[in-house]
């Protein structure tokens, strides 16, 4: 667990360190995730300690976004004046965003034939 | 300060100063709304996050606390998202077979979906409105929020909004996925889960996994691919947008 753990946070930070000196604006933990999956598919083989930590952080991911959710009480304002429109975002672009997805892939698994 | 008194609002300040109440209130109140979801055979209407949100943040509120405060306690949680994230790699390790077979297809669908999922949230956004401020927060809504704030951060969204917009988009998009899909007549699990998990990231995954394992295994895959393109794909977008 603190093996994974370490290299987890060690990547996270590499990531971080990359996105600050080439200033691009992506966030580090995305480039470390890069790396993680860049490293494994390249090398054929993903560390023992990093699958068993990544699962244990991972099972409770939605945990993680309590802090920061609770933020949103600083918002009421901006909710009040813009939640209906946002909702109505939500909805129709969530709708537009699946349909695309799913009929694009049908289109190219088609000919694959194992599709279904 | 000690607790010399039995005084209720002079107990809440002396709890009020502990950093381990919050991280406690946090956990206690996530562990309530995960009950309740169990409770509910996890509808997603009832989702254990927005319980712990709407928990917490009304006793922030009544109690007169800022989140200044509660944060002090509740990041030791908070840290974690950035290892979370980096750990998003091993569902795109574990699915690489389905990657190999069907390369095109999960290739198309990935880039033409990023793009529809934020160009249709900033074009509609535009319409409708709202603030440049709501726009940036409301643009990488799709992805799932530990790569969704990060994203917000960098192009001057509000994280906490997005933290929300995120889950509500989840939320949506896993109670609309099966009747949308049947309208369609999409039968393939594969296509259906890789909508859901590019469109509705993990709570989409969590409810594609209750229908069907394939649907599960191609949702796992078009969530943690999408987290990298639309880190990627928002800061442009944006960028051209504005």
């Amino acid at each position: 667990m603190l093996e994974g753990l370490t290299i987890l946070i060690f990547l996270q930070f590499t990531g971080e360190l990359i996105a600050g000196v080439t200033r691009l604006p992506i966030p580090g933990p995305v480039i470390g995730l890069a790396l993680l999956a860049g490293f494994a598919l390249w090398r054929g083989r993903m560390p023992e300690p990093v699958i068993v930590a990544g699962d244990a952080i991972l099972r409770h991911l939605s945990l993680l976004f309590v802090p920061a959710g609770v933020g949103l009480i600083a918002f009421g304002d901006r909710l009040a004046r813009e939640g209906l429109l946002i909702v109505i975002v939500l909805v129709l672009s969530t709708a537009i965003t699946m349909t695309v997805t799913a009929l694009v892939f049908r289109a190219l698994t088609r000919d694959d034939g194992d599709a279904a | 300060m000690t607790l010399r008194s039995l005084d209720p609002s002079a107990f809440w300040i002396y709890l009020a100063e502990q950093p381990l109440f919050f991280l406690a209130i946090t956990l206690a109140a996530y562990l309530v709304g995960d009950r309740i979801a169990a409770a509910t055979r996890r509808h997603p209407l009832a989702n254990p996050v927005l319980i712990a949100i709407l928990l917490v943040g009304t006793a922030l509120l009544v109690s007169g606390t800022s989140h200044a405060r509660y944060f002090e306690g509740a990041r030791f949680v908070h840290v974690l998202l950035g290892p979370a994230t980096v750990a998003l790699a091993l569902p795109i390790w574990r699915n690489r077979a389905l990657i190999a077979r069907h390369w095109r297809a999960i290739g198309a669908a990935l880039g033409i979906g990023a793009l529809v999922g934020i160009g249709s949230t900033l074009i509609l956004a535009r319409l409708l409105g709202l603030s440049g401020a709501t726009l940036a927060s409301l643009a990488p809504k799709s992805v799932t929020a530990a790569i969704a704030m990060g994203i917000a951060e960098q192009v001057g969204g509000t994280p906490p909004l997005t933290a929300v917009l995120v889950i509500a988009t989840g939320i949506l998009g896993a109670v609309m996925v099966t009747p949308l899909m049947n309208l369609l007549r999409i039968r393939d699990y594969a296509a259906r889960g890789f909508a859901v998990g590019i469109a509705a990231h993990g709570i989409g995954t969590a409810r594609a996994l209750q229908v069907n394992e394939k649907a599960g295994a191609y949702a796992a895959l078009g969530m943690a691919l999408n987290g990298l393109v639309t880190a990627i794909l928002v800061p442009l977008l944006l960028f051209l947008f504005r």
